[in-house]
């Protein structure tokens, strides 16, 4: 489903979001020598019960754009609107209310779960803080998420370290559903997990987004696993999003160099598709963001790029490709799969 | 450059190295840690054969007994508490094992064969390369070390190695240290490190696993490129199916440190003969084909201070019997070299 077909109103609304964060020098004076430009300029809409996958390789800005939108970082500027509410306008109660609308997942199952408290403890933790279940009911309902999630209800006085890095990462999820969210920011869920248990994890959460109809917000830089729970995606790229379309817009009619790139990349399990033939070999590394390229980002490592591609940035609009793309020379000779894409419409 | 002669294979323990012989060969060996909890039985039992210029990938999940194989292989084996209680490891012929009489425990008895004819790549570069010295002077380190040469002279060869493993201006970045380098540039700095004697056979521990994609493609696409150059074999050790579809000649698939399935690279894909092999293809995500519903491995892998009896993949097994957790299955061939331990690995191929 694409943004331009959708008639109802954006559950999250991010607009032109950018947060820059000040390198220092020196440990007694502070001096500040540059900036990293972790999110520049960044707008998306999240719809209601949909899943909206942000992908790019590390230190493009994922997480920061999650913390600044939780308000856990302080945006430099721009806006975001929960349900038609400015978060960066938000008091300290709103705050606490917001993030019982939104709540997280964590990549790290083993880090993100306090090891001193049980499981029963961890799960219920969002409900002495923001309240909506009495007391009395706490262990029923545990017990019930627990089930959700596919853990034995037995086990809530167990603690974290009895678990498997699969089962925790449940634990995490229950507790994130635990407050009936409208949103939950998935970063980076499963990457930290076994290949034979990351299926078992996102089924689990298509199967809540069914039963409860979540928002997604997925986080990754597998687009392997990206592909099959997103509906909708924004490639980062150092801080901006390059591309921006549904799955089949951006996996089978990719039309940002990058994308393609990054498509091109992820090896594909089939030795017959070893010569697939459209393997994008990449020079260089990502450039740092404290000193971004001028004009398109991207354009140092691209075989595409010409003088103009140095001057102004690219804007982030449809080119002709029937979805948005921030290139100068977008082209959609590239898919996913390495057959020949049909043409959009 | 003539001044420094690699020491030939040939010269190898003195005498008996075999020039015909597979650059390695390991047979049914056993590796396990005496903890106070228990022990925990590493490798149970692992077999294969590497030749000249091979890629032979070890595939399994966290805790398979991946590393610790390899470890047992290199001889770096934390002993104690870690012991190889049983099997061989012959490179180009020649024994690397030897048993300890008292201890009943065999010892790595060719400290030679480390670093020179068998090299090792790390997974995490970053706290494999020392973070005080420079890139440079821990590249030349081999030289001096092993070959004697002089610190000038180490510098041009470390030179070289970064040049060889395309470091962009080698000669300027001599000097940095390794914080000053990319995740992808300090594993070239690692795997300079690792070719820089012209080894016969690299050992790949994850070698981009911390990597982000386009560079994870950059280093494999390096590694087979100086594979080709130079003819030596590779051990990749992995998680990630893909990864070895791309790059392996032959699949080892371990679980619960056995192997449980052992073929081409084809067969593995194209006739996967245990349930397992099967289990993880079919949960695998793929970037080219959309699919409604990913279908997973049930239950959780195991848990190596209580490995299930018998076959140790009974529990999440659905083609088990009675007769699994009573017998180990032993490997057995279903085609020429590809073999699979599995009681039930005919009806698995039926399933296709
Ligand atoms: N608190 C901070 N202070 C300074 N720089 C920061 C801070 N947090 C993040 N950054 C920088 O901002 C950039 C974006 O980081 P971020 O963690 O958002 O990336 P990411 O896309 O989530 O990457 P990954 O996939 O590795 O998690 C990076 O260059 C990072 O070093
Ligand atoms: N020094 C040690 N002491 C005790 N147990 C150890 C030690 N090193 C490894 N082990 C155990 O041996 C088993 C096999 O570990 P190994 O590192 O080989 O797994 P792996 O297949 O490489 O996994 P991963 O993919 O997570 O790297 C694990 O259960 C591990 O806990
Ligand atoms: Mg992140
Ligand atoms: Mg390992």
């Amino acid at each position: 489903m694409s943004s331009e077909q959708r008639t109802d109103e954006p559950i999250l609304r991010v607009v032109n979001l950018k947060k820059y964060f000040p390198v220092t020098r020196g440990i007694i004076f502070k001096k500040t020598i540059g900036t990293v430009q972790a999110v520049d300029d960044v707008s998306f809409d999240l719809y209601p019960g949909e899943s909206l996958g942000l992908v790019g390789e590390s230190g493009c800005g994922k997480t920061t754009t999650a913390r600044t939108i939780l308000r856990l970082d302080e945006p430099t500027s721009g806006e975001a609107y929960f349900q038609g509410r400015d978060i960066f306008k938000m008091s300290r109660s709103e705050l606490r209310d917001l993030r019982s609308e939104i709540t997280v997942i964590f990549q790290d199952p083993y880090a993100s779960l306090n090891p001193r408290m049980t499981v029963g403890d961890i799960i219920a933790e969002p409900w002495s803080i923001h309240g909506g279940v009495p007391r009395k009911d706490r262990k029923n309902k545990t017990q019930e998420l627990l089930e959700v999630v596919g853990l034995n209800p037995n086990n809530v006085s167990r603690y974290p370290h009895q678990f498997s890095g699969g089962q925790r990462q449940r634990i995490g999820i229950a507790r994130a559903i635990a407050v009936d969210p409208k949103i939950i920011i998935c970063d980076e869920p499963v990457s930290a997990l076994d290949v034979s248990v990351q299926a078992q994890v996102v089924n689990l959460l298509e199967d809540i987004q069914k039963e409860f109809g979540v928002s997604y917000l997925f986080i990754a830089h597998d687009l392997a696993i990206v592909r099959h729970i997103v509906d909708r995606l924004e490639v980062m790229y150092l801080g901006k999003i390059v591309e921006e379309g549904d799955e089949f817009q951006v996996y089978d009619h990719t039309a940002h160099p990058y994308t393609q790139a990054l498509l091109s990349a992820v090896p594909i399990p089939d030795p017959r598709a070893k010569n697939r033939g459209n393997r994008i070999m990449l020079e260089g590394d990502v450039p740092s963001p404290t000193n971004p390229p001028s004009g398109c980002r991207f354009r140092t490592r691209c075989w595409k790029a010409q003088d103009v591609c140095a001057g102004e940035i690219p804007v982030l609009e449809d080119r002709g490709q029937g979805h948005p793309v921030a290139c100068y020379f977008p082209g959609v000779e590239f898919s996913a799969s390495g057959a020949p894409p049909t043409t959009t419409a | 450059m003539g001044f420094l002669r690699v020491k030939k294979s040939e010269d190898l323990g003195g005498s008996s190295a075999d020039p015909t012989a597979p650059l390695l060969e390991v047979d049914n060996l056993h590796v396990e840690f005496r903890i106070e909890d228990g022990t925990v039985r590493a490798v149970n039992g692992l077999s294969y054969t590497l030749g000249r210029g091979e890629t032979l990938a070890i595939l399994g999940e966290s805790g398979s007994g991946k590393s610790v194989s390899a470890q047992a292989v290199m001889g770096i084996l934390d002993t104690p508490p870690g012991f190889v209680t049983q099997g061989s490891v012959k490179f180009r012929g020649v024994d690397l094992l030897a048993l300890n009489k008292k201890s009943k425990t065999y010892d790595h008895v060719v400290p030679e064969v480390r670093g020179t004819r068998i090299a090792m790549v790390f997974q995490d570069a970053l706290t494999a390369l020392n973070p005080v010295y420079t890139v440079g002077w821990q590249i030349g380190e081999m030289f001096r070390v092993h070959q004697g040469a002089s610190r000038k002279e180490a510098k041009e060869k470390a030179i070289e190695m970064m040049e060889r493993v395309k470091i962009p201006s080698a000669r300027e970045r001599i000097n940095s240290y390794p914080h000053e380098f990319s995740g992808g540039m300090r594993q070239r700095v690692m795997i300079a490190m690792a070719l820089s004697m012209d080894p016969d056979v690299i050992i790949a521990d994850e070698p981009t696993t911390a990597l982000d994609v386009t560079v994870q493609s950059q280093i494999m696409e390096l590694l087979a490129e100086l594979q080709r150059e130079t003819g030596m074999g590779m051990i990749l050790i992995t998680h990630d199916l893909a990864v070895v579809a791309d790059v392996a000649d032959r699949v080892v698939v371990m679980y619960a440190g056995r192997e449980m399935e052992t073929a081409e690279i084809d067969d593995i894909f194209h006739l996967p003969s245990h349930p397992y092999t099967l289990g993880l293809m079919e949960s695998i995500a793929r970037p080219d084909v959309h699919v409604d519903r990913l279908t997973p491995i049930p239950g959780t892998p195991p848990d190596l201070l209580a490995i299930p009896s018998g076959c140790p993949f009974h529990p999440r097994c659905t083609y088990a019997t009675e007769r699994c957790p009573k017998e180990v299955p032993e490997l057995e061939s279903v085609n020429g070299s590809h073999s699979s331990a599995c009681f039930y690995w005919k009806e698995v191929q039926v399933e296709l």
